[in-house]
């Protein structure tokens, strides 16, 4: 296909795109207004459950089934990244030298990291209550754990990451959703059904089932996060490629194509 | 009742804005660690935007993720497609600029010593 052909292509496929996207945002409700058919379902059932907030309602009670696909998905691409960027025969490990830090950026990163864990194991904690939950509570234990490599090197991060751990909190999270999942049919009732006590509404321990999926989950996408990462900082810091890359003169030359 | 309500539209409106901008500045830088930083900035708007519609949960996930490790892991791809091989012999060997491509002519290596 020639450029002229692909941009004709294109330009044939945004405008239909556009079209018809335009008809059929004029079938929505308003933006803003007080009507939300979905809305006051949800609302509605998430007070039932005794959970405040409404998202994570949704997220982990009426669509937990959603859910634990979304977190299926994101097992899944950690562990493909873990397998596509191990390191290869032809590579070498080697160690990174330590660079100075200045004072500033040191002082930053110590002071921030534990503030950081600190939200964002709050954040987790507090999922059924407050806006956040395991999924965005996760990203920010993570990304804070990296502050220690900001802050000093990357030998300090090895310290404070044990990977191996973390990767296996990662398999542990993901089976404790799937595992979590059963106490419904144990209950005689549907797969990831809310069957546990509910509690006392705005409380800590409320929303049955939800503060302990919203846990999986955090405990999930924090490893996950911290072994994508690591995958990502491993080639990017410690893994050296052999000279003739690519020439055909590298004995696992059969990874050179998936880069 | 009005005045709250077109303050609010008025936040909308400026997010929206930004989003547009950020996302257009984000389309057309080419390099792509600078481009990770719009990037970053692009996630920031969207993560205001998503607050001003009353989305919190939304607005955390975008931050946390749209603004801190989508960028991360593009720098950080940057950085190895970029780095040169340890025991790098005379320049213009290797695929120091354009990473696996290779298909560089000799002596265009000058490239590889961007880290």
């Amino acid at each position: 296909m020639s450029r002229r052909v692909r941009t004709t292509a294109f330009w044939l496929a945004a405008a239909a795109f556009a079209v018809i996207f335009t008809l059929a945002c004029t079938g929505l409700p308003h933006f803003g207004t007080t009507l939300h058919p979905y809305g006051s379902r949800a609302v509605a059932a998430s007070v039932r459950q005794h959970t405040a907030n409404v998202v994570s309602s949704v997220n982990f009670d009426q669509r937990a089934l959603d859910t634990l696909g979304e977190e299926s998905i994101l097992f899944g691409a950690v562990l493909g990244s873990v397998v596509l960027l191990r390191r290869a025969r032809d590579e070498d490990r080697a160690a990174p030298q330590p660079r100075p830090v200045l004072p500033s950026t040191l002082l930053l990163g110590a002071g921030l990291l534990p503030v950081t864990v600190l939200v964002g194991g709050y954040v987790v904690a507090h999922g059924q209550l407050s806006p956040g939950g395991g999924f965005q509570g996760g990203v920010m234990l993570a990304t804070g754990l990296h502050l220690a490599y900001v802050a000093a090197d990357y030998r300090v991060l090895r310290r404070v990451r044990p990977l191996a751990v973390f990767a296996a909190l990662d398999a542990v999270g993901a089976g404790a959703f799937t595992a979590l999942g059963f106490a419904g049919l144990v209950a005689g009732a549907a797969y990831l059904e809310n069957v546990l006590p509910l509690g006392t509404f705005n409380q800590l321990a409320s929303g049955g089932l939800v503060p302990l999926v919203n846990a999986a989950v955090g405990v999930e996408v924090a490893s996950g996060v911290i072994v994508l990462v690591a995958q990502f900082l491993d080639q990017a810091v410690e893994i050296d490629e052999p000279r003739h890359h690519g020439a055909g003169a590298g004995a696992g030359g059969g990874k050179d194509g998936d880069r | 009742m009005s005045t709250p309500t077109a303050a609010s539209d008025f936040l909308v409106a400026a997010a929206l804005v930004l989003v547009v901008a950020a996302a257009t500045a984000a389309a057309l830088t080419r390099d792509p660690v600078r481009q990770s930083v719009v990037l970053s900035a692009l996630g920031f708007c969207l993560a205001l935007l998503f607050l001003v519609v009353q989305a919190p949960d939304v607005a955390l996930s975008q931050l946390a993720v749209g603004s801190a490790i989508t960028p991360l892991l593009v720098l950080l791809t940057v950085r190895k497609v970029r780095r040169r091989p340890r025991d790098d012999g005379p320049a213009g060997e290797g695929p120091a600029g354009e990473g696996p491509a290779a298909a560089d002519p000799p002596g265009s290596g000058g490239r590889g010593s961007r880290r």
